[in-house]
């Protein structure tokens, strides 16, 4: 594991309005069949926040954040980001607007190289034309060499070892895909990051890295994260807000002291040993 | 969530586990040396598991310790060295003959077939049985993980990652492995669960399936094995006793996450 180098020289996004919060969900409901995955889930985030969403396995945690990023269109209910709906929106509208994220399962480009899997985050952000592309124009070629250089920054950042650069994503190590899964979502500026298990598959030193690199995202780069994680350490440690999901519904929502000493919550999720997380 | 909640195995418990015979070797790797193109991820591995033990492998990423399961279970071959199963080598077996042997693998990442149903997977695992009956095996991963009985006709990839995570440990016990390869089990699920996946790592090991266990809980882990090897950049750099090992300052600092 390397360490993470200094955010500074990353530019930071244009700082949001402080006031509303940056995604609101009311009543969002997702059916499959007769399975109803999220049953009106209300839901906010908060400009500049860290916010947990939590609960049981197959509870609809990785399905409402498919909503959120445009791979389902909910059954009903309505998604409010910076201020406008983007229900209906395809996934690289969403892209546009400001949400990147992360996959529980690994959805890299395994037989792209490492930086390339960055660059293609950093598309949606690109404006060369087809026909400047073709034709290899001088600005093309710039802000390609620019996009490389951006690229190699977010890795840098997420602590990956300049020597993976021209290696194929698929040999990385698990931890490591998803430090670059990361440094891809990074690339597309993105107000509001997605992580669904960021720590999933890394050791507690790994995972302690992991964590105080989320922060330092949110502090440094003016993001607001929403993330899906089991590891309690985590979860407790850098979340201001905890919102529970079970079976579909909200089951509780608060602090991590309010959500680690509410008894449904342990009951369905933390179980007995929830005290010593 | 660090705490143990698996108590370590007790006198009787080792005593007892593997019905009664843990000793003789049952796996044992030579000097491998695995590579991924030019990258050598395995670089003269060599440990042994015998008969009725819970061992885990604990390191960093990239480490070694999925690559190691791999090469074990014949979905990726090591370039040299020598894998034995109960004292014959099989280290030049394609994958579906190992597993015909009493090697199943439950991979990182889960793997499981996304386009079959929970129960199709289930068979899947126990297709180098040829025509036995399985529904007593299909019914016993059912009682382990009662989610699946009721995914059961569900697609496997339309399921949440955990309950995938819980049919890729299931089918590889439809094969109704002599060795279980465990990569991450616990990857994916809940508190609750992981404290449950853990008590049936050691109900299995009961039974007489020994355990090759790869996990991130290295803590865990150390609680629920009997043995553990530690490897770093594609080497063993320590053995011992899984008591010794979590009691191992070194170890403690580098994988239980404690500084």
């Amino acid at each position: 594991m390397t360490e993470m180098t200094d955010v500074a020289d990353v530019n930071p996004a244009p700082r949001p309005a402080a006031g509303e919060p940056l995604l609101v969900t009311s009543k969002v409901t997702m059916r499959f069949g007769g399975l109803l995955a999220n049953n009106d889930v209300d839901f906010e985030i908060p400009r500049g926040a860290i916010v947990s969403l939590i609960g049981p396995n197959g509870a609809g945690k990785t399905t409402f954040f498919n909503q959120l990023t445009g791979l389902l269109v909910p059954t009903s209910g309505e998604i409010i980001f910076d201020g406008s709906s983007i229900v209906g929106r395809t996934p690289h509208e969403i892209v546009e607007v400001g949400i990147g994220r992360t996959f529980q399962n690994i959805r890299l480009f395994g037989a792209m190289t490492v930086i390339a899997n960055v660059m293609v985050g950093r598309h949606t952000r690109m404006k060369a034309s087809w026909w400047g592309s073709l034709l290899r124009l001088p600005a093309v070629r710039e802000e390609e060499a620019a996009t490389r250089l951006r690229a190699r920054e977010l890795l840098e950042l997420v602590g990956l070892r300049r020597r993976y650069e021209e290696d194929w994503a698929k040999n990385l190590p698990y931890g490591d895909q998803r430090r670059l899964e990361l440094a891809r979502a990074l690339a597309s500026d993105p107000k509001l990051l997605l992580l669904d298990e960021p720590t999933a598959g890394m050791n507690p030193g790994e995972t302690a890295q992991m964590t105080a690199l989320i922060k330092r995202l949110r502090d440094e780069l003016d993001l607001t994260v929403l993330l899906i994680e089991h590891d309690m350490k985590v979860v407790m440690g850098i979340s201001e807000r905890i919102t529970v999901l079970d079976y579909g519904e909200k089951l509780a929502e608060g602090e991590p002291e309010e959500i680690r000493a509410n008894p449904r919550v342990i009951e369905a999720y933390l179980g007995k040993q929830a005290t010593s997380a | 969530m660090t705490e143990a909640t698996t108590a370590p195995p007790t006198q009787e418990q080792t005593d007892h586990a593997g019905a009664g015979h843990r000793g003789d070797t049952l796996l044992e790797l030579t000097d491998l040396h695995v590579y991924y193109g030019n990258i050598e991820a395995l670089k003269g591995v060599s440990l042994t598991v015998a008969r009725g033990e819970v061992v885990t492998l604990i390191g960093s990423n990239g480490a070694g310790k999925s690559t190691t399961l791999r090469a074990i279970s014949g979905t990726h071959k090591p370039r040299t060295g020598t894998i034995r199963l109960a004292g014959n080598e099989i280290h030049h077996l394609p994958a579906h003959e190992v597993v015909k042997l009493g090697i199943a693998h439950s991979p990182e990442g889960r793997k499981v077939f996304s386009r079959m149903t929970v129960f199709e997977n289930l068979q899947m695992g126990a297709f180098g049985r040829g025509r036995e009956r399985i529904d007593d095996d299909v019914a016993r991963v059912f009682d382990l993980f009662p989610r699946l009985r009721e995914r059961r006709s569900q697609k496997a990839g339309t399921m949440s990652g955990g309950e995938q995570q819980m049919l890729a440990m299931g089918r590889a016990l439809m094969a109704r492995p002599t060795i279980l390869l465990l990569d991450e089990p616990s990857m994916g699920l809940s508190p609750i669960l992981t404290e449950q996946i853990f008590s049936i790592i050691t109900e299995i090991n009961g039974q007489g399936t020994t355990v090759l266990l790869v996990e991130q809980n290295a803590l865990m882990a150390l609680n629920a094995a009997h043995r553990g090897y530690v490897i770093q950049t594609g080497k063993i750099i320590l053995a011992d006793s899984a008591a010794n090992l979590a009691a191992n300052e070194q170890v403690r600092q580098a994988y239980l996450g404690e500084i």
